[in-house]
């Protein structure tokens, strides 16, 4: 009898094997103090621009900046085993909004509204929309640090010269198009729906459209009666129409984006366009080269009928921000954080492919981008958008945003109605 | 299954006791003789308390607090309780357990009883077909997981081209609710059967073949000998390959994080991907302590029921008076 006891028992001393080390000494930070300053940040190719920059501030200070390297792989779940042991980063690499938010509640993060009204310079330096995303609760926590990630629609221009169409301007050419690549056999839109945070770039984009910035706004500031806004009910109705016009083809609930199943549906021409966040460049170059070189075209997002949101507004990951955590001492922190707009940091990032958030930085992207074009229109697309809304599941409470994701993946799948849809969100909390 | 153990040189305690007392005299509150101290228990014990006794305690503690990982616990009460009671995603997902349990139960059981016999006799080829049945065994759960989700892509898997040469083209299993669950099914089954079988295997082997040819001479058949020698002889084989199945499948994640990440929409959130998806998803590791506790509970009793009413705890030699 004891054995399996202990089997069941095991398992759970495992659960709170990982629980109680979140909340015990462990840790891997070590804090600054010592004229160390630990910087955490995301594990990826883009880190080296990272790397580079503090090595540039430790030729210049005395205290010296220690880039540490997290596996991109759990990193949120790192982040937060060594913020509640202790050992907390002295600055760490985070996406604002949701993902920062307990830090914030517990009073750990420093508020950098001071610095920026001691910095003009730095305030001046970021394009407004971006910065505005490094705030929680109206104050600025974070500071860009990285290029912007706006989600596009990408399209194959192969497929769209076989069909003889042409990329959609408004809605009713989007619903024209579904029509045209449905009688080619070709899926309109390719869509990775057994991972569902694909699936809320479309909601995203429709409730934005349709009622604009300030519907979701209210609902990022605490407030889940906003979802009840007509324009959420009105975008989980357009999500169920287009999946019954057969936008995502028949299997999309088994495309996972993860395995690159999705985007090689693009790329393979089984699909015509896919809605994706603008690194899908970049996963292309590395998976289908020829296909990024030479066929793949990328639009906005069109503007529905009867909207009252701005045409030309943004969702995606603005940005990645720097928070500093607040230990008394802070000076050498904040002058870290000014690399993040030097000259050299713009360029390195741009020379690594990816599209600065500073104001003023066209020439630049000419001069030094691998592709001037593609960096040229996604720079642009940033710079004019009124409001720059950041992912969902991002922006809100952790505990609330992996059910919301289900929850539109069920509204995908047709297991809730868009009634049922509304309701089931507006009751999380 | 006793912990005494057995006076193995035969003599008496008595006899022992008094050797003892001539070799060296006995210490006051010595150990009885023949048994091993409760001293010998204590290694066992302490890592029991430690690992099992003591996070238990604490994951109920935890089941009464609101807990983000950061900043000390809360202290709200039954509230997670209250939550976890009206929670319908929980009460699919227990239904799905139990499914799951008596789902792989009912799958596995039979045909790894079959093989097990089979490969326990002298075939031709046995040997070779035998062992690569064996082979999923030998694979870890993530990999076994990983290839059977890209065989069932339903674009670039083979399945896409199965799927209009049995004339069912665009065949998607992973999309629908019950195809996701099927699949889970199906998949542990292939992963675990080949254990099962092994364990029959060597059930079978033990079976004395006089008793065999004692039922020839009798004039059974190969299906009478089955039905009334094998399957009686392998009676404590078949508690013993259950309670593995069912506690598994009580406590069964891995396949279900890879292949379908408990969907599509919850259609394969089983209890302990909840307890997964809501202490390390969404940081709530109260209510996930809450989750877990149930998943204690639902497995101490299943295994209790087992005990009593296979007679595992009192398990007798099948070859008595033999």
């Amino acid at each position: 009898m004891i054995p399996h006891r202990a089997g069941a028992a095991g398992a759970f001393a495992l659960l709170l094997f990982a629980t109680t080390a979140c909340g015990g000494s462990g840790g891997s930070g070590g804090s600054g103090g010592d004229g160390e300053l630990t910087v955490m940040m995301y594990q990826d190719s883009l880190a080296v621009v990272q790397k580079d920059a503090a090595k540039r501030f430790n030729e210049d200070h005395d205290a010296k900046a220690v880039i540490n390297e997290v596996p991109a792989d759990g990193y949120e779940d790192k982040l937060r085993t060594v913020m509640g042991s202790g050992q907390s980063p002295d600055v760490f690499f985070n996406w604002g909004g949701g993902s920062i938010e307990p830090y914030v509640e517990q009073e750990m993060l420093l508020p950098l509204g001071a610095t920026l009204q001691e910095n003009p310079e730095m305030e001046e330096a970021f394009i407004p929309s971006i910065l505005e995303a490094g705030k929680v609760n109206d104050t600025q926590y974070g500071i860009p640090l990285r290029g912007t990630q706006p989600v596009m629609l990408f399209y194959n221009e192969q497929v769209f010269e076989d069909a003889g169409a042409e990329p959609p301007e408004s809605w009713d050419d989007l619903l024209d198009l579904i029509d045209t690549f449905k009688d080619e056999g070709v899926t309109p839109f390719a869509l990775g729906g057994a991972t569902p945070w694909t699936e809320q770039m479309w909601m995203q984009y429709l409730v934005d459209r349709k009622g604009g910035h300030s519907v979701f706004q209210r609902i990022q500031n605490g407030d889940p009666e906003g979802w009840r806004d007509p324009a959420v009910l009105d975008a989980a109705e357009t999500v169920q129409d287009l999946v019954e016009r057969g936008a995502f083809g028949d299997n999309f609930a088994s495309v996972s984006y993860d395995e690159g199943a999705a985007s090689a549906l693009l790329s393979e021409g089984k699909a015509a366009m896919h809605l994706m966040g603008s690194w899908e460049y970049s996963t292309h170059l590395a998976d289908a080269e020829e296909f990024a070189k030479g066929d793949l075209g990328y639009t906005t997002f069109p503007a529905l009928p009867d909207g009252e949101g701005n045409p030309q507004a943004v969702v995606g990951n603005p940005t990645n921000f720097f928070s500093v955590t607040d230990d008394g001492e802070t000076e050498a922190e904040v002058d870290f954080l000014k690399q993040t707009y030097s000259e050299a940091y713009v360029q390195d990032m741009v020379e690594n492919g990816e599209v600065p958030t500073t104001t003023n930085s066209e020439e630049m992207i000419e001069k030094h981008a691998p592709n001037p074009d593609f960096a040229t229109f996604q720079y642009e697309m940033v710079r004019d958008a009124p409001t720059f809304q950041l992912s969902w599941d991002q922006a809100l409470p952790r505990s609330v945003a992996q059910p919301m994701v289900t929850e539109i993946e069920k509204l995908f799948n047709e297991q809730v109605t868009p009634e049922e849809f509304v309701d089931n969100v507006a009751a999380l909390q | 299954m006793s912990v005494l153990s057995p006076n193995r040189d035969g003599r008496h305690a008595s006899a022992r006791a008094r050797a003892r007392t001539a070799a060296g005299g006995a210490r006051p509150g010595a150990p009885r003789a023949g048994r091993p101290s409760a001293w010998w228990g204590l290694p066992a014990l302490l890592f029991f308390s430690l690992f099992a006794v003591l996070p238990m305690g604490l994951v109920i503690y935890l089941s009464l607090t609101d807990w983000g990982g950061l900043g000390s616990p809360q202290f709200i009460g039954f509230e997670n309780w209250t939550r976890l009671a009206g929670d319908p995603v929980m009460h699919q997902a227990i239904l799905l357990t139990l499914l799951l349990t008596a789902g792989s139960w009912a799958m596995q059981t039979p045909i790894a009883m079959l093989l097990g016999v089979w490969a326990a006799g002298r075939q031709r080829n046995r040997a070779v077909l035998s062992a690569i049945f064996f082979v999923p065994l030998l694979l870890s759960s993530a990999a076994i997981a990983i290839i059977w989700r890209a065989l069932l892509d339903p674009n670039f898997g083979p399945l896409a081209q199965i799927g209009p040469m049995i004339g069912v083209p665009g065949l998607d299993i992973l999309s629908s609710e019950s195809g996701a669950f099927l699949v889970i099914l199906f998949v542990s089954g292939w992963q675990f059967i080949p254990l099962h079988t092994l364990l029959y295997q060597g059930g079978a082997r033990q079976i004395p073949e006089s008793l065999y040819q004692a039922a020839e001479i009798d004039g059974a058949g190969r299906y009478r000998s089955f039905w009334h020698i094998t399957l009686p002889q392998l009676r404590n084989t078949i508690t013993t390959s259950s309670v593995l199945m069912i506690v598994g499948s009580l406590t069964y994640f891995d396949t279900v994080l890879i292949i379908t990440g408990g969907g599509p929409g919850h259609a394969t959130t089983i209890v302990p991907y909840l307890m997964y998806e809501a202490g390390f998803e969404n940081y709530e590791y109260g209510y996930a302590s809450a989750v877990a506790c149930v998943l204690v509970a639902v497995a101490t009793l299943a295994s209790l029921l087992m005990v009593r009413f296979t007679g595992f705890g009192s398990m007798r030699s099948t070859r008595e008076g033999m």
